[in-house]
């Protein structure tokens, strides 16, 4: 049963989605019911692998593959479970779990199979985690968008279904390259094993080796238009402000699949045992294109009038460090980013369903603008203290989530934000980090900096400056999540050592590729 | 045969290309499907082209004689694949046109 676990994250949601199609929309406890016990059973599954794959020392952990059909790798599809793998698989059945309470609450209205797309892309984003197969990544893909191109379009109005026209086309065009990308490298290898490619990239002879250089970086744009790298990623701000804010939440892991696979294959098939002429491909790419996002992220951050446009810059401004860390290719700067990567999908994950409880999110009103801010104003003085009598308690709550938020997007100490960002800045200062480091450190700090300028402009014209904002209710399910979202942040920050650990000894695992062929071909 | 190939792949391409940045929602539709064409054509054609030549293994065959099976299976699934999302694609734009009451891509026609 054990060897079988590998398989369970994706066949249970494909399992209890098909379940729910043929329960219908009817009979609604069931259906969620059943979300529930599916998300309760990945959280359960993705600790079982984590301590499969963490048991041995740092840095040899154990690798666990499943060999579908039991065909030899070289010929069959392997799913490959590392540190790395288990941790997104994890990281997805977190922020899944805790979204459950206000998905259920916010879908209880008919509007089209929502109960069993979610599962649909839970099912798309474990596959993609885990297969070892980059034909098999491309299905897995396929499913996880199919999902959310439904996701994004629930409740459709005109602005929804606009922003959704939009992403769906360019996710069609960039799953076009994807397949020209693997086309090109099965044309040059004669594989799609990702282990096999890896063995096999050294020993590429000259002539062909530009072919698999072409194939690579397409495949590359691919993966970065996931990721939103400038200037492949404008189609993000809008279509997250679109979407409802549960959906909106989930996809704050969307970018990260995008990272996921460019830190995968740049490290496995392009790290230090490439060869010479493979050795670092692209890196510089990553590098500069990942500075140039966070750029773009912090300038529409700063310019951004609604808050579903402030979390969607957000966004960028995480899919950039990230890339531009990954293009250092240093161990201690990958466990850094690890570290963030999680933090950050987190805290935009709550921000995100903040958005929704501050904002009213219905199409058929139009988005509440934040107020140009007027320092001289009258309204930011007038009538305190009757303001500060009538303070009802959910305002306090949403102010309290929202200045959590704030503070770990933005970094500041003492949460999660802060540890996340030193272990990924304080490496980068080191000798030896690469070109650039010293760039990125400064760039990530004033983009710190600026969040800090965003989010306290917002924050006084939400809860002291604007009178009028209208606070819709705060339903149950939604304040749930987001304490669940925050508080798993807080628990990261007081109980962090472990966490780093086991991330460093990831990073150790990543940068040496070679225990990942070895687990794949014994 | 592979410049006939060469030049069906580059002229699909291209002209997927042209019309996917037109501005009305049809016409992006038709160039998403050509390059898709595209796409699986040259698929296709990078296990090696040959005419007349088995798929399949048989005891006896001569391994020259033979053509890579693998890019078909590939070439089906991502034909599978492209034309539920063309299929997708079309319901998401037709609702587009039914909500904003014309068919161009961001929803408001630009001209008089």
């Amino acid at each position: 049963m054990s060897a079988h676990l590998l398989v369970l994250p994706i066949v249970l949601p494909l399992l209890v989605a098909g379940l729910q199609l043929l329960l219908g929309e009817r009979r609604r406890r069931l259906v969620a019911t059943l979300s529930v016990a599916s998300c309760v059973a990945l959280v359960l599954l993705a600790a079982a692998l984590l301590m499969g794959v963490s048991g041995a020392s740092a840095g040899d952990g154990l690798t666990a593959v499943y060999r579908i059909g039991d065909w030899p790798a070289r010929f069959g599809i392997v799913l490959v479970a590392d540190r790395l793998s288990v941790l997104m698989l994890l990281l997805t059945a977190v922020l899944a779990l805790a979204l459950l309470p206000c998905a259920l609450d916010r879908w209880q209205q008919p509007g089209g199979p929502v109960q069993p797309m979610f599962q649909f892309l839970l099912m798309g984003l474990n596959g993609t985690f885990l297969t070892g197969d980059l034909f098999n990544l491309f299905v897995f893909f396929e499913v996880l968008l199919a999902a959310t191109y439904g996701l994004a379009l629930h409740r459709p109005g005109a602005r929804r279904v606009s922003a959704g026209l939009h992403y769906i086309a360019v996710n069609l065009l960039a799953s076009m390259l994807f397949l020209v990308g693997v086309s090109l490298i099965f044309g040059v290898t004669g594989t799609l094993n990702m282990a096999a490619l890896a063995q096999l990239i050294p020993t590429v002879p000259d002539n062909t080796r530009a072919l698999l250089h072409a194939g690579a970086a397409i495949l590359g744009v691919a993966f970065l238009v996931k990721a939103a790298m400038w200037p492949l990623g404008f189609w993000l701000p809008r279509t997250y402000a679109a979407a409802t804010s549960p959906v909106a939440a989930m996809f704050a892991i969307m970018t990260k699949v995008g990272i996921y696979v460019l830190l995968r294959l740049s490290l496995l098939l392009f790290g230090s045992g490439a060869g010479p002429a493979s050795a670092d491909f692209g890196d510089t790419w990553l590098l500069w294109g990942g500075m140039a996002t966070v750029v773009v992220g912090v300038v529409g951050m700063l310019g951004a009038r609604d808050l579903g446009k402030l979390a969607g810059y957000n966004v960028l401004i995480s899919s950039g460090t990230l890339l531009g860390a990954i293009g250092l290719q240093h161990p201690a700067v990958t466990a850094g980013a690890l570290a963030y990567l999680v933090i950050s999908t987190l805290a935009i994950a709550a921000f995100f369903l903040l958005a929704g409880m501050l904002a009213p999110d219905d199409e058929t009103e139009a988005t509440a603008l934040l107020e140009p801010y007027d320092p001289t104003g009258e309204a930011l003085y007038a009538d305190e203290d009757e303001h500060r009598a009538t303070l009802p308690a959910p305002v306090a709550l949403l102010g309290m989530c929202f200045l959590v938020c704030a503070l770990v997007l933005a970094g500041l100490p003492p949460l999660s934000g802060f540890l996340a960002k030193f272990a990924l800045l304080a490496p980068m200062l080191e000798t030896g980090a690469g070109r650039g480091a010293t760039a990125l450190f400064t760039l990530v700090v004033v983009a710190g900096f600026c969040t800090v300028i965003a989010m306290c402009r917002t924050g006084i014209q939400i809860f002291w400056a604007d009178e009028d904002w209208a606070f819709p209710p705060i339903r149950l399910g939604e304040a749930v999540s987001v304490l669940l979202l925050l508080g798993s942040c807080l628990a990261l920050s007081v109980w962090a050592d472990a966490p780093l650990r086991y991330l460093a000894a990831t990073a150790e695992q990543l940068h040496a590729p070679a225990h990942y062929i070895r687990a794949v071909f014994p | 045969m592979e410049l006939v190939l060469a030049l069906a792949i580059g002229v699909l391409a291209a002209s997927g290309v042209w019309l996917l940045l037109r501005p009305r929602t049809f016409q992006v539709i038709i160039g998403l499907t050509l390059i898709s064409y595209a796409v699986n054509l040259f698929i296709f054609c990078i296990g090696g082209l040959r005419t007349g030549a088995d798929p399949v293994l048989r005891e006896g065959a001569d391994i020259a004689q033979y053509t890579d099976p693998l890019p078909q299976a590939l070439v089906l699934t991502a034909i599978v694949i492209s034309f539920a999302t063309t299929a997708l694609f079309l319901v998401v734009l037709l609702a587009s046109r039914g909500l904003t009451g014309n068919d161009h891509v961001d929803g408001k026609d630009g001209t008089p």
